[in-house]
């Protein structure tokens, strides 16, 4: 392998590539509008959550309670009947629904000790869960506050502090904004590289290449090692510019550790992007096995949804993806400021990947060229 | 035969076909036309003659109503082209085929179903279509072939396929751009002879014919010389040739150029060769065959060319040139025989070798992407040129090339015989001692071609490079040492031109070849050979085809569209099973993947206290079913080290007297620390630890003070509807249906279309008189079918395989995902509108569907809790409105008359989307 080589051919792709508007905008669309929408849409666990009320019994107490349901957590409460909540459920208007029977005031005071209905709508899960438990601990609140002036509580004086490491207020534009940068660094990595070689194949110029005294190996090198560093770059300007500047997200760990990991995720899907190029016989077959690698990709590494809660076999089969090994390493540095003395065994399983997947789709690439 | 018939006057000028005023048309800053003003005569053969780029296809293209009027006036058939009313009258008259080999054909289609495709669209009921397709296939000799797919055809016989489809209408005006470029001499003298025929029984057709190939054009009625947008010289043939003086069409047009054009041209002269080195072989092959499959592409070809000669290979598209040359060069590994170059067999591995060719390969395959120079430049570094060489040798590439002024400009705005210049000077950069040339003059003009011909001349006369090179001109044949003449894969007769002229003791080079050809094929010197000449109506029935064409909606038409949609897409398994197989797949990757239920949620303890009060703290979290107790913490470094490289998820630290503390009644605290790397599960988590916390207070409570003090004031009764488990699959399978139910489709729509456009079939829309909304139908309609198909398996696995319960109506889910499907088949088709290329339509319709569709339509987080451009995006997507339709169907129990709300918005967005597409469709090019 010649470094020249792979340098010119690799400075052609750079030259290529500016030459395309569409794609260079499409590369600053994913880095900073697709960035930026998805961090500031994305809702904090409670949201405006929809709530109706239905006050059968019209006190002191239960206006108190309606009152406390606040934006920006909760949408003002609908005073709706017992008839309504039924429908108005089933359209999906409300996720919650409490209903406050009649006489509760009175039966509190009482001691009879009263039943409030929560309904939850629990097709919506994000809500359903912490909204049930914000509801119940505002409710209680309310009716403790209103207790107190009747009568005195004995409680057991345990406290529990709870503090959020990392994201003391769990915002999830945070959560959001990082892992939207992990998800376009792997869409633009796989599209780049394969898209530009099956480029070359449609246009004959690949066959120009093999007769000239170029091998194989330096024909996908010169691909990796610039669409690599397009998106490196452009991962970096984001995270600095986007992520850091606009956002205003903090960044609790060393940015350059970071991106030498990046490099090294990007050296693996680089090389998964050419061995989707080679076993797709059009640009349309193309389209659809990135749709069906692209998603799983994703959704299964960890960047979406823990881990944890996923099957065991699940978790075993994406072990052997990038996505997974980089997700981890992007969060511990990222998020909870981890040196290398923590990630060096994502950064040693990455490069790993990177050379299987690399040597694999060699193999591929020069049987196709057969 | 009308080859010498010599007309002075020709009659059709009293009622001419097309009249031209003042037409320009531009590309860009490219002027294409240049105020073109012409009466063409009727009822004639109408030749436009010359080389590749000056204008005869957009002429063409024009005429036939296939692009836009820019600026001037077409008049054809007597009304005006820029006028819809009246290209909606005339289209079904016309016949247009385009330049390329089958280009507005389907190659996947059948012979038959391509005819019968058009027949269709042409309004022909069955009788009718079967009667004429008949006769056209007969008399076309392609009615043994009628099974086998158009892509599978010789380059003649897909011409004449074309043809059929062009014939199928009785037009009054045939327009034939190129038809008989690339194709063998044996071909073309029968697709002549065809359309004489056919001219003599309708004798009132015009055609329009753009050629290359001036001898061809020698049997036309009249010919338009054209150069650079303007038109030269128009008149019979005779009159051309009277009025220059010369002998052949050939020199007609030269001398018809303007002056500093001619006046860079020299006849090419070419010295006799050297033969004292002959027996040093430059290129020799014994017995080489190239199998693909069953389909020997060469058979057993043998080859011996000695140093710098002059090698040509002779033969049509298809025949297996190009596969001979991608062998010799190591690009194709042989299924048999052997190859060598200087004396060293041919090995892809062989870099030395590689150093001492040139290679040039048929289609334009430089970098589009890099300049002039930058492209001399980068071949010139790759053949690892020293680097102080290569600036002298780009200057002597440029000037010997002619090249010097279009330096920097990118390739595809040059002309294409200044490509082809710079093809040759990139092969030649190097300087290597062979060159091996695959058509390197198809497409380019005379005096272009004769000064490409001098310069390879010179490097075999003075520098001794051997040349293998292939073309389908026959005069350039004769310039060779010598050639090949091949055919179906087999080499027929190898000779110095002369010699074979002299072999087959006929006339000239091109009576040899056909002659050759006859003896290979095996049949009588003219194998397809009309049995029955078409049986001439004498006037066609038109009332059906007017009645047709004057509808605005024609069902025959729309159908006609999706029955060739159809039959494609099942020709192409491959994409169907992937649409249909991969869809399923996702559903298992995203239905278990996006699993809300936080479990095994690892945590530790440091424990400052040690006492059973606290272990008994711990255990109530470690026997929880949510959690999973790692090894305790010792001390603060330690909690640090494992939240930061995430092995534990909540730390909890209990403080030094703990238990002593709580039994005082003392107020004491515990800490607990959670990850908030990923919000949602630090959200679970706190909602778990607080509720444990709680129910850890309440038993000490009843522990300390009595059973009395636990009894609350009042509790709260949580019912969890619609999903009374609280389960992940519950939530999320109903709404993945509609998400991929949107992806895929959409993806396949788009791409329907914009197909069409890279391939060029398009050009059916513009030039027939189909309609944009049958069109845009008649394509949505199978993947409509294909989606609901995509519906019902999906479904099924929710129900089947995932266990998700279908409380609904069933009936409703399935109106409503007709309803969606549509609309999503309709987003591609508005996609597709804005795309020219197939990659941007992948780019573009992943963005634009995707992201909402998982973001902002309801799948996780409701609509009405989204912020700012998401929410309103949420509000008008489709997608959020069959999610609800999804959920209420599956969990809630619900039927049509709870949901109008929702089918409200699905009933609307599908003729929108329709009506949006059909007036961004284009029906003629611009």
């Amino acid at each position: 392998m010649r470094a020249s080589n792979v340098l010119n051919l690799g400075v052609k792709e750079l030259r290529g590539l500016q030459r395309d508007p569409m794609l260079l905008l499409l590369i600053l669309y994913a880095f900073t509008v697709a960035i930026y929408t998805a961090a500031s849409a994305m809702p904090e666990t409670l949201n405006k959550a929809p709530i109706a009320i239905v006050d059968e019994d019209r006190s002191p107490l239960s206006a108190r309670i309606a009152g406390a349901f606040q934006l920006p957590y909760f949408t003002r409460p609908q005073l709706i009947t017992a008839a309504e909540m039924d429908r108005r459920m089933d359209a999906g208007l409300d996720t919650f629904a409490l209903d406050i029977p009649p006489n509760f005031q009175r039966d509190l005071l009482a001691g009879h000790a009263p039943t409030i209905q929560l309904n939850v709508d629990a097709t919506r899960m994000t809500q359903a869960f912490s909204g049930a438990g914000y509801i119940g601990s505002i409710v209680t609140s309310e009716v403790n506050e209103f207790s107190q002036r009747y009568r005195a509580e004995t409680v057991v004086p345990v406290e529990l502090v709870l503090r959020a490491r990392f994201n003391p207020e769990l915002n999830k534009g945070w959560f959001g904004a990082v892992m939207n940068v992990i998800n376009s660094i792997t869409m633009l990595a796989i599209v780049l590289t394969g898209a530009a070689l099956i480029r070359e194949r449609e246009h004959g110029t690949i066959e120009h290449l093999l007769v000239m005294p170029i091998t194989p190996v330096e024909i996908m090198v010169s691909k990796v090692w610039s669409m690599a560093l397009v998106v490196l770059v452009a991962a970096a300007a984001s995270l600095i510019f986007v992520v850091q500047g606009l956002l205003r997200v903090p960044i609790e760990g060393s940015v350059p550790l970071f991106l030498a990991g990046t490099a090294l995720h990007l050296f693996a899907t680089t090389s998964l992007g050419i061995v989707l190029a080679t076993l797709a016989g059009s640009m349309p077959q193309f389209g659809l096995l990135l749709m069906l690698v692209l998603l799983p990709l994703q959704v299964l590494s960890g960047g979406m949804t823990p881990r944890e809660s996923m099957p065991d076999i699940v978790q075993v089969i994406m072990l052997a993806a990038p996505n997974t090994h980089f997700v981890m390493l992007a969060q511990a540095i990222l998020y909870r400021g981890a040196g290398f003395s923590v990630v060096w065994p994502q950064f040693l399983v990455l490069a790993g990947i990177g050379a299987a997947l690399f040597t694999f789709a060699l193999g591929r690439f020069r049987k196709s060229l057969k | 035969m009308s080859i010498g018939r010599s007309r002075t006057a020709v009659p059709g000028f009293a009622t001419p076909v097309v009249r031209l005023e003042g037409l320009c048309l531009s590309y860009g800053k490219t002027r294409a036309l240049d105020a073109i003003s012409l009466d063409l005569p009727s009822g004639c053969m109408v030749g436009l003659i010359g080389p590749d780029g000056v204008g005869k296809s957009s002429l063409l293209s024009l005429i036939a109503g296939a692009r836009a009027v820019q600026d001037g006036r077409v008049e054809a058939l007597g009304g005006d082209m820029a006028d819809a009313r009246h290209r909606s009258r005339a289209c079904p008259r016309i016949a247009y085929m385009p330049q390329g080999l089958g280009k507005n054909l389907y190659p996947t289609l059948s012979v038959f179903e391509n005819v019968d495709f058009f027949g269709r669209l042409f309004g022909h009921d069955r009788a009718e279509r079967e009667r004429r397709i008949g006769e056209l296939l007969e008399s076309t000799g392609l009615a043994a072939f009628v099974d086998r797919p158009a892509g599978k055809l010789s380059g003649g016989m897909k011409q004449k396929l074309g043809l059929c489809c062009a014939l199928i209408h009785d037009p009054d005006l045939l327009i034939l751009d190129e038809p008989t470029t690339g194709v063998d001499p044996l071909s073309r003298r029968q697709f002549w002879d065809l359309i004489d025929e056919i001219r003599q029984g309708r004798p009132g057709m015009s055609v329009l014919v753009a050629t290359a190939y001036m001898e061809e054009a020698a049997r036309f009625d009249w010919l338009m010389a054209m150069n650079a947008g303007r038109v030269l010289a128009t008149g019979t043939p005779a009159e051309l040739l009277a009025q220059t003086g010369t002998a052949t069409l050939d020199d007609a047009f030269i001398a018809l150029l303007p002056q500093d054009q001619r006046s860079r041209h020299h006849a090419v002269a070419i010295p006799a060769r050297d033969t004292r080195h002959d027996d040093v072989v430059a290129i020799a092959a014994a017995g080489l065959t190239m199998r693909f499959g069953d389909f020997i592409a060469v058979d057993n070809v043998n080859l011996r060319v000695p140093k710098g000669e002059i090698f040509g290979f002779l033969g049509s598209n298809g025949c297996g040139k190009t596969t001979t040359m991608k062998m010799l060069t190591g690009l194709l590994e042989a299924s048999e025989g052997t190859a060598s170059l200087f004396g060293r067999p041919v090995d892809p591995r062989d870099i030395e070798t590689r150093r001492r060719v040139g290679y040039m390969s048929q289609a334009f395959s430089l970098y589009s992407e890099l300049t002039v120079r930058q492209n001399l430049e980068l071949h010139a570094r790759l053949f690892q040129m020293p680097d102080e060489a290569i600036a002298p040798r780009v200057a002597e590439m440029a000037q010997r090339f002619d090249l010097a002024e279009v330096m920097d400009a990118m390739p595809e705005a040059l002309p294409l015989g200044i490509r082809q210049r710079l093809s040759l000077a990139v092969a030649m950069v190097h300087g290597p001692e062979m060159l091996i040339l695959d058509e390197p003059t198809s497409g380019v003009d005379p005096i272009a071609r004769d000064a490409l011909w001098q310069i390879l001349v010179d490097l075999s006369r003075h520098d001794g490079v051997t040349i293998f090179i292939s073309t389908h001109f026959m005069n350039e044949a004769e310039r060779c040492d010598r050639i090949s003449l091949m055919h179906a894969g087999k080499v027929l007769v190898s000779d110095t031109p002369a010699g074979i002229v002299a072999k087959r003791g006929s006339a000239d080079l091109e009576e040899a070849f056909v002659a050759y050809l006859q003896e290979a094929i095996g049949g009588t010197p003219t194998p397809a050979k009309p049995a029955s000449v078409p049986a001439a109506p004498a006037a066609p029935d038109r009332r059906h085809e007017a009645a047709s064409a004057r509808r605005i909606f024609d069902f025959r038409r729309m159908l006609s569209y999706t029955r060739r949609e159809t039959l494609e897409l099942s020709r192409d398994p491959i994409r169907a099973t992937l649409a249909l197989v991969g869809s399923v797949l996702l559903m298992f990757v995203i239905g278990y993947g996006i699993s809300l239920d936080v479990e095994n949620l690892s945590f530790a303890v440091l424990d400052r206290d040690q006492t059973t009060v606290s272990q008994n703290y711990v255990l109530d979290i470690a026997g929880s079913r949510y959690f999973v107790e790692r090894p305790p913490i010792a001390d603060y470094d330690e909690l640090d080290r494992r939240m930061r490289a995430g092995e534990i998820s909540l730390a909890i630290e209990i403080p030094p007297g703990f238990g002593r503390d709580v039994a005082r009644g003392k107020t004491v605290e515990i800490a607990a620390w959670i990850d908030g790397a990923m919000p949602t599960r630090a959200e679970t988590v706190r909602g778990y630890v607080q509720g444990m916390h709680a129910h850890w207070l309440t038993e000490k409570a009843r522990l300390l003070l009595g059973p009395k003090a636990a009894t609350p004031a009042f509790s709260i009764e949580t019912r969890y509807r619609y999903n009374p488990d609280i389960k992940s699959l519950v939530a999320m399978v109903p709404a993945v249906i509609p998400l991929l139910l949107l992806l895929i489709p959409a993806m396949l729509a788009t791409l329907s279309v914009v197909r069409e456009k890279e391939l060029g079939s398009i050009v059916n829309l513009y030039v027939t008189p189909v309609t944009r909304t049958e069109f845009l139908l008649g394509k949505q309609i199978p993947y409509i079918g294909l989606a609901m198909l995509n519906f019902l398996l999906l479904t099924a696995a929710a129900v089947f395989v995932f266990g998700v319960p279908f409380t609904g109506s069933f009936a409703a889910f399935t109106v409503a995902a007709l309803l969606y499907v549509t609309a999503a088949t309709g987003m591609g088709l508005l996609i597709s509108t804005f795309m020219n290329s197939q990659i941007a339509a992948i780019f573009g319709t992943a963005i634009l569907t995707l992201l909402p569709a998982v973001q902002y339509s309801g799948m996780t987080d409701p609509v009405s809790s989204l912020k700012g451009a998401g929410a309103v995006i949420g509000q008008i997507y489709p997608a959020t409105h069959f999610i609800t339709i999804s959920r209420a169907t599956f969990s809630k129990a619900l039927g049509f008359g709870d949901l109008t709300g929702s089918f409200l918005p699905l009933l609307l967005a599908v003729p929108v989307l329709l009506t949006a597409s059909a007036l961004l469709l284009k029906k003629q090019a611009s």
